[in-house]
C-alpha cells in the first residue's frame, strides 16, 4: 500500500510540477503502473496448484476443482436496426476462453503503451495511431470469426495486426522500420499485412470498399468466409462508405461493416461532424447492431450473429461498437484540447475493457488474482524482448530500396535521384 | 491520290516484312471483344465490371455478347459510384480474384484515382511483397468527337507518374487486343487507355495474333515504319497520324522512322535512343497537354541518356493545345494534332 501511495504522489508531483500540460499518456502509463500494484485480493484463493500455476503462453487448460470451467455471463442488449431479432442476451464463457481474451487484451495494452513509449524515445517515427481502450473490439471479434475470415481496417492497426496473427517482433520492428518489419520496414505502423489481413490503411474511408470488394471475393469464391471491415465514426461520413453500402446491399455480399466510434475523428466530437450520430442506422437499408464496444463478452456474440447473418446470405450488416481511445488521435494529438481529463478517467475507471472481463472472471470464481498477475508479468517480458530486439535489428539494406514496385517481374532498373544513379528493382 | 491515303488510313499497316494480312479486318472494338471473351474462358477468376457493361452490352460495345454468355457473376453492372466500385475491384483483386475495371472513361477515373494510386498501386510496395494487385482499369482516355472539356483529359501523364502501375495505350487492333491480354495476366495493377476514335476502326490482324496466347509484352515498343531522317514518337490515335505525316513526307524524301510507344510505364528507352542515334532528330506525338506530358518525359530521357549527342536539333513535342478541349467543331479540331502540324514540325526540326 505504501509504495502505491508514494508511486501515486510521484506521479502527482509529476502532473503538478511539469511546465507544461503533461500528455494524456504519460498520466496513463503512471496510472497503469499504479493500477497493477493494485491488483483487487478480495478472492484470496489457496495457493493454486501445478496445473493452474503454469501460465505460460497456451493458457492452462485444466480447469482446477476449485474454479468454474464455464460460466453464463448476462449480456447488455444491443440496439437493433432493421432487425427483428439481435445478438444473445447471455454468453457462455469458458475458463480457458476468458483466459485468452484477457491475454490477447492485455498484450494489446501493453504493445500500445511501448509503442508509445517507443515513439517519445524517436525510434518510432511518423504516424503512430493507438488502440489502448480498444482492445474489447480487436479480441472480441477475431474470437468470433476463423482465421479463414477477412479483416480490413483503418489506420489505428495495431490491434488487429495481431489479433491476425503478426508477431510481436514482426509488430515493433516494422514500427521501428527495421529489415524484421512484417513489411521489412516499407510500411510502418500504418501498412501492415498478414494472410486475409489486408492493413492498415491511410487514406479514411478507402478501406470500406476494398472491404466489399474481398467480401465479393468470396461470394464469387463460394467459400462461406466473411470480410470484416471496419471504419471510425470520422469515416462513417464519407461518401464512398455509402457507395459500398449500396453496392454490398444490391449483390447481398457477405461483409460485416463495423464502425468502431470512439467519439472523436481526430480533434472533432461525433457531435460536430456527424448530422446522425446513430451510425448502426446509417447504413439506411442495412440492418444494424449497436454494441457496447468496452464489452468483449459484447462484441464477441454480436460478431457472431452478425457472421452468422453474413453467412446466411442474408447480405450485410452494420456493427457499431460504442468504444474509447484512451490516447490522443495519434502521438502527436495530447488528446486532451478537445475532452476533458475527467473523461478519460471516468472511462478508464469504470469501462476499461480488461478490467470489466478480470472482475467478471474474478468474481465468478474462474481464474485468481495471481494468475492475471501471472500474465501479466509473462506479456510484460514478451513486449520487453520483442521491444528490445526491434530497437536492434538492423536497419533495410539500401539494395532492397526498390524492391517490390511490381510483383511477378523479371528484374529492372529504376532512376535513383539522378541519371548516374541507376537501382535495381527485384519482385 | 487521296484514296490511297483513305486506305493508308484505314489499315495502318506498312511494315510488310513482320507480318501477313489475313484479308480480313478486325475493329479495335471486336479485338478487345475477343481479347477479354478468350480471358473470361481461359481464367474463371477474370471478371469484368462497370457501368453498362453487362445487360447494354457496354456504352461503348466493346464488352458486347460478354453478359449473355458469362452472366451475372462474371459481367457486373454497376451503379453510378466510380469511387466505390473501383475500391471494390481492388479489394477483389486483393483477396484472389482478376478484375478488369471499366471506367466510361478515364476522365470519370478522376472520381476513384485514389483507389487506383493509392489501393492499387502503391501496396505491392507498402507491403514489402506480401499483397499483389492483380487488376485492369481499362477504358476510353483522351480526346472523342465534341463531348467538351470534362470528357476528353488525356491521363496519360497523370497516371505514368506513378510507380507500381503499368500504364499501356494501344493504337491499332493487333495492339488491342495482344496488350489487353497481357494486362489480364499481369499480376500488376494496369492502366488500359483506350481511345474511343479508334473503336470502330478496323486493321488487318497478323496471323500469329489469331493465337489465343497471343500476348504483346508490356514494356515494349515498336517501330511501325522504318526511317532514316527523322525518328516520330507516339501512341494511341496519334500513331495513325504520324504515318499518315509519314507518307506524305516520304514524297519530299523525308523518311520519317515511326515508332509507336505501346507502354507509357514503362518506356522502351532503348527504342527511342536506338533510333535517334540512326536518324539523329526526334519528334514527339501525343495528345495530351504539353505541360509535364509524355513528350516532356520523353525530352528527359532523352537527354539524361547516350543518344543526347546523336541529336542534331532539340527535340520537338507536338502535343494537344494548352487549353480545355472545346467544343465547336473548328475549335475542337485546332485543339489536337494536326497531320499538318506533324509535317510542319519535322520540317522545322530538320531545317528544311
Amino acid at each position: 500500500m505504501r509504495s502505491a501511495l508514494s508511486f501515486l504522489s510521484n506521479a502527482l508531483s509529476r502532473i503538478s510540477g511539469s511546465a507544461g500540460a503533461q500528455t494524456v499518456s504519460e498520466l496513463l502509463i503512471d496510472l497503469s503502473e499504479y493500477a497493477s500494484l493494485m491488483t483487487p485480493s478480495e478472492l484470496t484463493e489457496a495457493p493454486p496448484t501445478c496445473a493452474a500455476s503454469l501460465v505460460s503462453p497456451a493458457v492452462a487448460s485444466q480447469p482446477l476443482a476449485e474454479f468454474n470451467a464455464q460460466v453464463t455471463f448476462d449480456l447488455k442488449p444491443c440496439e437493433l436496426y432493421l432487425l427483428e431479432t439481435g445478438p444473445a442476451h447471455t454468453t457462455q464463457l469458458t475458463r480457458k476462453e476468458g483466459l485468452q481474451l484477457y491475454q490477447t487484451m492485455q498484450t494489446l495494452r501493453r504493445l500500445e503503451l511501448k509503442a508509445d513509449q517507443l515513439y517519445k524515445q524517436k525510434v518510432v517515427r511518423g504516424f503512430c495511431h493507438l488502440y489502448d481502450g480498444q482492445e474489447a473490439c480487436a479480441a472480441g471479434i477475431e474470437a468470433a470469426i476463423s482465421r479463414s475470415d477477412h479483416v480490413i481496417t483503418a489506420y489505428r492497426a495495431h490491434g488487429f495486426t495481431y489479433t491476425r496473427g503478426v508477431s510481436l517482433k514482426q509488430i515493433f520492428t516494422e514500427l521501428t522500420g527495421r529489415r524484421g518489419g512484417v513489411a521489412k520496414g516499407k510500411g510502418g505502423s500504418m501498412h501492415m499485412y498478414a494472410p486475409h489481413f489486408y492493413g492498415g490503411n491511410g487514406i479514411v474511408g478507402a478501406q470500406v470498399p476494398l472491404g466489399a470488394g474481398i467480401a465479393l471475393a468470396c461470394q464469387y469464391q463460394g467459400n462461406q468466409q466473411v470480410c470484416v471491415t471496419l471504419y471510425g465514426d470520422g469515416a462513417a461520413n464519407q461518401g464512398q462508405v455509402f457507395e459500398a453500402f449500396n453496392m454490398a446491399s444490391l449483390w447481398k455480399l457477405p461483409v460485416i461493416f463495423v464502425c468502431e466510434n470512439n467519439r472523436y475523428g481526430m480533434g472533432t466530437p461525433v457531435e460536430r461532424s456527424a448530422a446522425s450520430t446513430s451510425y448502426y442506422t446509417r447504413g439506411h437499408f442495412i440492418p444494424g447492431i449497436r454494441v457496447d464496444g468496452m464489452d468483449v463478452l459484447c462484441v464477441r456474440e454480436a460478431t457472431r450473429f452478425a457472421a452468422d447473418h453474413c453467412r446466411a446470405e442474408k447480405g450485410p450488416i452494420l456493427m457499431e461498437l460504442q468504444t474509447y481511445r484512451y490516447h490522443g488521435h495519434s502521438m502527436s494529438d495530447p488528446g486532451i484540447s478537445y475532452r476533458s481529463r475527467e473523461e478519460i478517467l471516468e472511462v478508464r475507471s469504470k469501462s476499461d475493457p480488461i478490467s470489466l472481463l478480470r472482475e467478471r472472471m474474478l468474481s465468478n470464481n474462474m481464474a485468481s488474482a495471481e494468475e492475471f498477475k501471472e500474465v501479466d508479468t509473462m506479456i510484460r517480458r514478451e513486449v520487453e524482448e520483442a521491444a528490445q530486439f526491434s530497437c536492434s535489428d538492423p536497419e533495410p539494406p539500401l539494395s532492397e530500396l526498390c524492391d517490390h514496385i511490381y510483383s511477378n517481374e523479371p528484374p529492372m532498373e529504376v532512376r535513383g535521384t539522378h541519371p548516374w544513379s541507376k537501382l535495381r528493382s527485384i519482385s | 491520290m487521296l484514296f490511297e491515303f483513305l486506305i493508308y488510313r484505314r489499315t495502318g499497316v506498312f511494315d510488310y516484312t513482320t507480318f501477313r494480312t489475313l484479308g480480313c479486318a478486325v475493329t479495335v472494338r471486336d479485338a478487345l471483344n475477343q481479347a477479354m471473351d478468350e480471358e473470361l474462358e481461359r481464367d474463371e477468376r477474370v471478371f469484368l465490371m462497370g457501368e453498362e457493361v453487362a445487360q447494354y452490352d457496354g456504352a461503348y460495345k466493346v464488352s458486347r455478347g460478354l453478359w449473355k454468355k458469362y452472366g451475372d457473376k462474371r459481367i457486373i453492372d454497376t451503379p453510378i459510384s466510380e469511387m466505390g466500385f473501383a475500391g471494390i475491384a481492388v479489394g477483389s483483386a486483393m483477396a484472389g480474384l482478376r478484375p478488369i475495371c471499366e471506367f466510361m472513361t478515364f476522365n470519370f477515373s478522376m472520381q476513384a484515382i485514389d483507389q487506383v494510386i493509392n489501393s492499387a498501386a502503391k501496396t505491392y510496395y507498402m507491403s514489402a511483397g506480401l499483397q499483389s494487385v492483380p487488376i485492369v482499369f481499362r477504358g476510353p482516355n483522351g480526346a472523342s468527337a465534341g463531348v467538351a472539356a470534362q470528357h476528353s483529359q488525356c491521363f496519360a501523364a497523370w497516371y505514368a507518374h506513378c510507380p507500381g502501375l503499368k500504364v499501356v495505350s494501344p493504337w491499332n487492333s493487333e495492339d488491342a487486343r495482344g496488350l489487353l491480354k497481357a494486362a489480364i495476366r499481369d499480376d500488376n495493377p494496369v492502366v488500359f487507355l483506350e481511345n474511343e476514335l479508334m473503336y470502330g476502326v478496323p486493321f488487318e490482324m497478323s496471323e500469329e495474333s489469331n493465337s489465343k496466347d497471343f500476348v504483346i509484352p508490356i514494356g515494349k515498343a515498336k517501330i511501325e515504319r522504318q526511317g532514316t531522317h527523322v525518328t516520330l514518337v507516339s501512341h494511341s490515335r496519334y500513331v495513325g497520324h504520324c504515318l499518315d505525316a509519314a507518307a506524305v513526307l516520304a514524297k519530299e524524301g523525308i523518311e520519317c522512322e515511326v515508332i509507336n510507344l505501346r507502354t507509357i510505364r514503362p518506356m522502351d528507352v532503348d527504342t527511342i535512343e536506338g533510333s535517334v542515334m540512326k536518324t539523329n532528330h526526334l519528334v514527339t506525338v501525343e495528345g495530351g497537354w504539353p505541360q509535364f506530358g509524355v513528350g516532356a518525359e520523353i525530352c528527359a530521357k532523352i537527354m539524361e541518356g547516350p543518344a543526347f549527342n546523336y541529336l542534331d536539333a532539340p527535340v520537338t513535342r507536338v502535343t494537344g493545345v494548352d487549353i480545355p478541349m472545346p467544343y465547336a467543331k473548328i475549335l475542337e479540331d485546332n485543339s489536337v494534332p494536326q497531320i499538318k502540324d506533324i509535317i510542319f514540325s519535322v520540317k522545322k526540326t530538320l531545317n528544311v
